[in-house]
């Protein structure tokens, strides 16, 4: 087995060892509902699809995603275990992207579990159910996006609370950036090329795209991208702590 | 083998370690004895690949630490100071996850597994969470991880720290029973460690290393090397008559257990010369030690001293 796999196959499986992971998916599968079904008007759209739900998607990981990502690298500095990960014939990158599949599998159990929804509205009406599973495919690669902010984060402290606090800021940053309000704001200030650049830098705009069920390359390309980018930043931040 | 080249690592203004060469053969149980703070486990840091050098190098069996950090992390088993583990996981689960990281073929994993287990006799607490486990397991757990892959090169940060008498010895048992074909490289405060285990001794303190040989060298620099004590109860020795004899500089007289202790000039003997003169004498004399030299003396002298100069 590689390291890489080694390494995810123990982090997934530490998730699972405590109640944590468990009440952390009752609370993600609550929410999913209750705010699709309150806050998004499923029903009175009197549409057969999944567009309310996709919706609150950001929302969700904005508060979801920094819990799962806060301890990643942040304990195993904070418990001394650190040293052992890099006494092992492992580079960083592979302990990283072990990592990040590790926290990216964890979300895609808990969306997978959110398949009720799914049979929900087949029973009531008649979904394209390649556009619901576009937007699942697209949901599921915003919170890998997600989760590689929250692990530079917690690759830059060895409190969980740091991390958390860090990893929700930025992302926030990141979907309020692309709100009307935001941009609106901007017009006078900024020429409008900036603006439509700071556009295309918000997660809003994709994930938009996402819920509607639409999966355009280039929102594929913006996810990959951010995911990568931080990861990166991520193998950086950790090799330059080893220096100071 | 491990080598390392004028190794050095500075946090900001402070220099942990300072040009620092070394060089462990296979064979060799190399002690790094130095006071708390001395740098000894920045050290071991930079040798495991955890932290960068700020300038010079190490080699474990000749690989680079620098350029070929895998290479060299495979012929490595390492316990990092206070054995650090996975709290969450059992015994079993994490020793499955060393082998699988390090990536030992199946049936190797399946017979150093069992091997380890038996060497540290975990056969009984497999299944416990490490979490829950004793400090004197936890340390057997890290030892275990450290040796797994059988590696040429072990090193050890502070192996028998916190640990009792019973488990301090088994643990030095089996660094003894590793020691014939490997390198071995552990520090320690601990004096007795020192004698019980290693070879040779390099002695650092601000960073900087400051001996490097064997202990029993480093016993003969110590004034008590090739003295001669002995206890005389209810008879009055005479201390002129034991100072005349030609080659001793000095006698002592514990004032406390009234132990007489008669120094020699550098390098002379001097035991058949006072045990002459006791019988002589007629002295009743209950117990006489020829003293080998005391590592505690010659720790302090050049830790102190040298190391208050730098």
């Amino acid at each position: 087995m590689t390291p890489v796999l080694a390494i995810a196959r123990r982090e997934l499986r530490g998730y699972f060892v405590t109640p944590v992971a468990y009440v952390f998916m009752v609370i993600f599968l609550v929410l999913a509902g209750l705010l699709t079904f309150y806050t998004g008007d499923f029903y009175d759209r009197g549409l057969a699809d999944l567009q309310p739900f996709f919706d609150m998607h950001p929302w969700l990981y904005l508060v979801l995603v920094p819990a799962v990502t806060m301890s990643t690298w942040a304990e195993e500095r904070a418990s001394g275990t650190l040293e052992l990960l890099f006494s092992l014939p492992v580079t960083i990158s592979q302990a990283v992207l072990g990592k990040f599949l590790a926290a990216w599998g964890f979300i895609g159990i808990c969306l997978a579990l959110t398949f009720p929804i799914w049979i929900t509205v087949n029973y009531l009406g008649d979904p394209d159910n390649g556009v619901v599973l576009a937007g699942y495919v697209g949901s599921w690669l915003m919170a890998g996006a997600f989760i590689a902010i929250g692990t530079c984060m917690s690759t830059s402290t060895r409190s969980q609370i740091i991390a958390f606090i860090l990893t929700a800021a930025v992302c926030f940053l990141l979907l309020l950036v692309g709100q009307p309000q935001v941009l609106d704001f901007f017009q006078d200030a900024v020429p409008p090329k900036l603006i439509g650049a700071m556009g295309q830098l918000s997660i809003t705009r994709h994930a938009n795209a996402i819920a509607r069920g639409v999966l355009d390359l280039r929102d594929l390309v913006y996810f990959f991208a951010t995911i990568v980018a931080w990861l990166a930043a991520s193998v950086v931040m950790l090799d330059l702590k080893r220096t100071r | 083998m491990i080598e390392t080249d004028r190794l050095t690592r500075c946090y900001g203004p402070l220099t942990a370690v300072d040009a620092l060469s070394l060089r462990a053969e296979p064979g060799q149980v190399l002690g790094l004895l130095g006071p708390n703070g001395a740098g000894k486990s920045t050290a071991m840091r930079m040798i495991a690949g955890f932290l960068t050098p700020t300038s010079g190098t190490a080699w474990v069996c000749g690989h680079d630490v620098r350029k070929e950090p895998l290479a060299a992390k495979r012929a490595l088993g390492y316990l990092p100071e206070g054995a650090p583990s996975y709290g969450e996981m059992t015994i079993r689960e994490f020793l499955v996850f060393m082998v699988r990281v390090r990536g030992l073929e199946r049936d190797v994993a399946f017979r150093r597994f069992d091997e380890v287990v038996m060497r540290l006799e975990l056969d009984e607490v497999l299944d416990q969470t490490i979490g829950t486990l004793s400090k004197g397991l936890r340390r057997r757990v890290g030892l275990a991880q450290a040796i797994l892959h059988d590696p040429p090169v072990l090193m050890l940060d502070e192996p028998t720290d916190g640990l009792d008498p019973n488990q301090k010895h088994s643990v030095r048992m089996l660094i003894d029973a590793m020691a014939r074909e490997r390198t071995i490289l552990i520090s320690t405060h601990l004096l007795e460690e020192v004698h019980a285990l290693c070879n040779r001794v390099a002695i650092i303190a601000n960073g900087r290393l400051l001996a490097d040989a064997t202990p029993a060298e480093l016993e003969a620099r110590s004034r008590y090397h090739g003295a001669v004590s002995f206890s005389a109860p209810g008879s009055g020795v005479s201390r002129e008559m034991l100072a005349r004899i030609p080659n001793v500089s000095m006698v002592e007289v514990d004032p406390l257990d009234g132990r007489v202790t008669v120094f020699p000039r550098a390098g002379q003997p001097i035991l058949d010369d006072v045990q002459a003169l006791l019988r002589t004498q007629n002295l009743e004399v209950s117990e006489i030690q020829l003293e080998r030299g005391r590592l505690d003396e010659v720790f302090r002298q050049i830790t102190t001293q040298r190391g208050g100069q730098a």
